[in-house]
């Protein structure tokens, strides 16, 4: 069980109101992610559902209690932090088993729960050692570990992966996948990655300034942006902009279209321009093309076999089915 | 930065210091070497000119053989571990009180730190007269006002008195090593803790206590370098009388009531072992904790 419901929760620091009002469900075994720039409240949010933050107003609910004033190790969350917060003096061991000591469970049936997380994460190997020892990525997943071990309503990460390096942070991103899998049990995502937040979630829930932008699953936010915001933060590269008389011909104030729907070539097409960088990742290469009278930089995707040099001047079309159109307060148009 | 010419560079400008400490400890300690075998009785004519007798090992002897030795060791770790107790302890109960977010933290803080300034000689003296006097002292009337007789502090409770005037002096000291290790601590680890179900009882003694055992390492060895040879606020409170003529303050005596160079000399010598015997154990019970 892990159903989460907040209503009208309200979060302010003295005068400053970080989250205003706010409306949110989590279903049961969900994959939620939490994603926006940073400064944008999805931390706070977060800390509010776990309990380490007192809300300013509104309710928290979970399994259809009031769980509002609630200490948070009643209210049967856990949680991995972005620094992992394991305790230094204290053996792999009994770092996981800490929770269980706290809720006072018997020697064989902590035994027993230790011995089984650490054997899903790998770490029997390293059971015996102090955090100081072990690599960023075994860290992170003692830190699971401590999490697992209270078979818990729901798990909160909060940015886990950050300190990680990209290697390593590909890896976890498939382990955390594949243990939400295998638990089926909700779990709560925080993270400025877009990149995460796409391949890991069920639902994601974009946050700017505390407010919710939009909540759905990643191809629905892909697909379908309600605003200039999610437009612009869902997608890499950045969806490129376009306005003026490019976008009045499509009955819209702005229009979004993505680098990979532009089509590039050398001598014919709708717009033109020229080539700037050009970034080879190999499988693709993205060019920065200037000078289009459109936006100063558009930037498309191409195949990685294709080649412009920088100063060429390309022809690009877009794909008319997937522009975006958006009206003078930045909002979808349908 | 290892090459030759870099670590004879080094050598040549660490030589001055390290020539000026050596001196500065070998001296005195030969000194003292050489008087501990000497009679040295300036007040009946001995003196350096006139070359000194060599007695042997009998100014040992007669230090050890007195009835005032064992109860000065006695006296000096007494002092010693009941300072070590209250500061170290009230010190963190302290640090923990200035770490949470309050009004006036600043002001508070350097108020805080304010004994540690006052010179011992003074600080004693304030307590004596101003607080401890039996008859005009705060702490008679205070006494007084609950219908109490009041304690003459400096000679029924004289080992505590000392104990408690030395502890404001340390407290200060314990208090902000201990403040700045709390600070250190990384919140996340305490609300991880929170999170799995430690009460603030339990995040104390698994979480906060663990964290700060290097900075109570610290605070112990220091104080115990410092504390083994207090004299000022015995000097000017009891000058060694009522049991608290500590091993410093017995080979002061010997030297400068007695007059008697060599057996101070010897007592000195006992000091060094004394230092060292405690410097060991300290280092075995807690040396530990510096390792990790």
């Amino acid at each position: 069980m892990g159903r989460i419901v907040l209503e009208k929760v309200k979060k302010s620091f003295g005068d400053v109101t970080v989250i205003p009002p706010l409306d949110l469900e989590i279903n049961d075994g969900e994959f939620v992610v939490f994603v926006g720039p940073s400064g944008c409240g999805k931390s706070t949010l977060l800390r509010l559902i776990a309990g380490l933050e007192d809300v300013s107003g509104g309710k928290i609910e979970i399994d259809g209690n009031d769980a509002t004033f609630i200490p948070p190790a009643k209210r049967g969350l856990a949680m991995v932090f972005q620094s992992y917060a394991l305790y230094p003096h204290m053996t792999v061991r009994k770092n996981i088993a800490f929770p269980l000591r706290m809720a006072k469970l018997d020697q064989a049936e902590i035994d027993r729960r230790v011995n089984n997380a650490a054997e899903v994460l790998n770490l029997s190997d390293y059971i015996d050692r102090r955090p100081g020892q072990l690599s960023g990525g075994q860290r992170q997943r003692v830190a699971i570990g401590r999490a697992i071990v209270r078979e818990p309503a729901a798990f909160l990460f909060d940015e886990p992966l950050s300190n990680l390096d990209a290697a390593l942070r590909v890896g976890m991103r498939l382990e955390i996948s594949e243990l939400h899998k295998r638990l089926k049990t909700t779990m709560i995502y925080v993270t400025h990655d877009q990149v995460e937040a796409m391949t890991m979630a069920d639902k994601i829930v974009v946050l700017r300034a505390g407010n919710i932008e939009q909540v759905g699953s990643p191809l629905e936010l892909y697909r379908a942006p309600k605003n200039l915001f999610v437009a612009g933060f869902i997608g890499s590269p950045k969806m490129n902009f376009i306005e003026g008389e490019e976008a009045a011909k499509h009955g819209a104030h702005t229009i979004g279209i993505r680098p990979e729907h532009i089509e590039v070539s050398g001598d014919k097409g709708a717009w033109s321009g020229v080539v700037g960088v050009s970034e080879h990742l190999g499988s693709d290469t993205f060019f920065h093309i200037h000078e289009t009278g459109l936006a100063e930089t558009i930037t498309v995707r191409a195949d990685g076999e294709v080649d412009f040099k920088h100063g060429d001047r390309i022809h690009l079309t877009p794909r008319e089915d997937v522009i975006h159109k958006f009206d003078a307060n930045g909002l979808r148009i349908e | 930065m290892a090459t030759q010419h870099s670590r004879s560079a080094a050598r040549l400008m660490m030589a001055p210091a390290v020539v000026l400490l050596l001196g500065w400890m070998l001296v005195p300690l030969t000194l003292t070497l050489f008087f501990s075998f000497k009679k040295y009785l300036p007040m009946r004519g001995d003196s350096l000119e006139r070359g000194l007798d060599w007695v042997g090992f009998d100014n040992y002897v007669r230090f050890l053989g007195s009835s005032s030795f064992w109860p000065s060791v006695q006296a000096t770790l007494v002092i010693v571990g009941g300072v070590l107790a209250i500061t170290v302890i009230l010190g963190i109960f302290l640090a923990l009180l200035l770490d949470q977010p309050f009004w006036g933290q600043g002001i508070v803080r350097i108020l805080v730190i304010a004994p540690f300034f006052v010179m011992p000689t003074v600080s004693a003296l304030v307590w004596k007269n101003m607080f401890m006097d039996p008859i005009n002292g705060i702490l008679a009337h205070l006494w007084r006002f609950f219908g109490a007789e009041p304690v003459s502090w400096l000679s029924d409770a004289s080992v505590q008195s000392i104990i408690l005037i030395v502890s404001w002096q340390w407290l200060p000291f314990a208090t902000l090593i201990l403040l700045t290790a709390i600070q250190s601590l990384d919140s996340e680890q305490l609300e991880a803790a929170e999170m799995d179900g430690a009460p603030p009882v339990k995040r104390f003694f698994y979480i906060i206590l663990p964290h700060l055992g290097r900075a109570i390492t610290i605070v112990i060895l220091i104080q115990t370098i410092f504390l083994l040879s207090i004299f000022a606020e015995i000097f000017v409170t009891t000058g060694g009388a009522f049991g608290t003529r500590t091993l410093t303050y017995l080979i002061f005596q010997r030297v400068i009531d007695s007059q008697n160079i060599g057996l101070g000399s010897a007592g000195g010598v006992y000091a060094i072992i004394l230092a060292n015997i405690v410097a060991i154990f300290l280092m075995r019970i807690v040396g530990k904790n510096l390792d990790q």
